[in-house]
């Protein structure tokens, strides 16, 4: 069955904080094979204007994706999650993500649509820290992929 | 690690460094923990290919993860990054066969796009196996 688009414009509740470790970003920098020493060194993220380390650009995606659960799980939108693969994936900054950043996601259906037979659905995440500066925005879009039977 | 790039001295259609990207499945299990996505695709053969996948494949935010050290190792500064976005187009196959796969990024200067903000859009081609990986994969990018 389509998803329905009324539910574009619904957006979900504010997640609670997530507290971003810089064990954390080191961790995550490492898994990605990145060896930029602003991720794990103080002075060299210093050496660009940071006054904590950042997290790689990516790595917003666990948060928003996290506060995404909201959605796919909603019984109500109804999505088959067993048939969902990553379509695209976007992210526009005002700053990047620092250590001790305290983050709350607030997720937004942005579209739903049908293409070939496939649901797609995309999801905006509002990324702001504890001050209630924005972040980041990530913007996903799932798709369903038909069934067999389409 | 002071290496900057003035936006006086970039011209359009400038490329970028080459980079190589070799993606092991030791890799693939330490992105799944430090993500979060344990989603069996990415480190289990025999559930790949139950679910008609060729092998296990990277997961698309490890590759797009990877595809933007291009311009943060040009770049220096992560925070230079203004926007990025990719589509996922083809999966990285990553066999069990001690090597892995490969992934190369090349990256150029497709625009200029502000003198007062000093930005510019760089656009990445992302291949493996000779076949285009992430499609439409475009960074908006602050210079000195």
């Amino acid at each position: 069955m389509p998803l329905d688009p009324s539910y574009i414009g619904r957006t979900y509740p504010p997640t609670p904080p997530y507290e971003v470790g810089r064990e954390k970003i080191r961790e995550f920098a490492e898994a990605v094979g990145d060896a930029n020493p602003a991720y794990t060194l103080a002075e060299a993220a210093g050496e660009f204007g940071h006054s904590e380390v950042p997290a790689p650009p990516t790595f917003p995606f666990a948060i928003s994706y996290r506060a995404a659960a909201q959605v796919i799980e909603d019984p109500e939108l109804g999505l088959d999650f067993s048939r969902v693969v990553h379509g695209d994936q976007r992210f526009s900054y005002t700053r990047p993500v620092r250590a001790g950043d305290r983050l709350s996601v607030t997720v937004l259906i942005e579209d739903i649509k049908e293409a070939g037979g496939n649901d797609l659905l995309s999801l905006r995440g509002d990324v702001y820290d504890a001050e209630g500066g924005h972040v980041v925005t990530t913007t996903m879009t799932l798709v369903a992929r038909a069934t067999e039977e389409v | 690690m002071a290496a900057t790039v003035r936006y006086a001295e970039v011209e359009a259609g400038g490329q970028l460094p080459l980079l190589t990207v070799l993606v092991t499945r030791e890799q693939l299990v330490r992105y799944a923990g430090a993500s979060g996505d344990f989603n069996p695709i990415h480190w289990n053969e025999r559930f790949a290919r139950e679910v008609g996948l060729p092998n296990v494949i990277a997961h698309g935010m490890f590759t797009m993860a990877s595809a933007i050290r291009a311009v943060t190792d040009w770049v220096g500064d992560p925070g230079a990054v203004l926007e990025y976005k990719a589509r996922f187009t083809n999966p990285v196959v990553v066999p069990d066969d001690g090597r892995g796969a490969e992934l190369q990024v090349s990256g150029k200067v497709a625009a200029k796009l502000d003198d007062e903000a000093r930005t510019v859009r760089v656009d990445l081609t992302v291949t493996s196996a000779g076949q285009k990986v992430l499609g439409v994969t475009r960074a908006v990018v602050r210079l000195a």
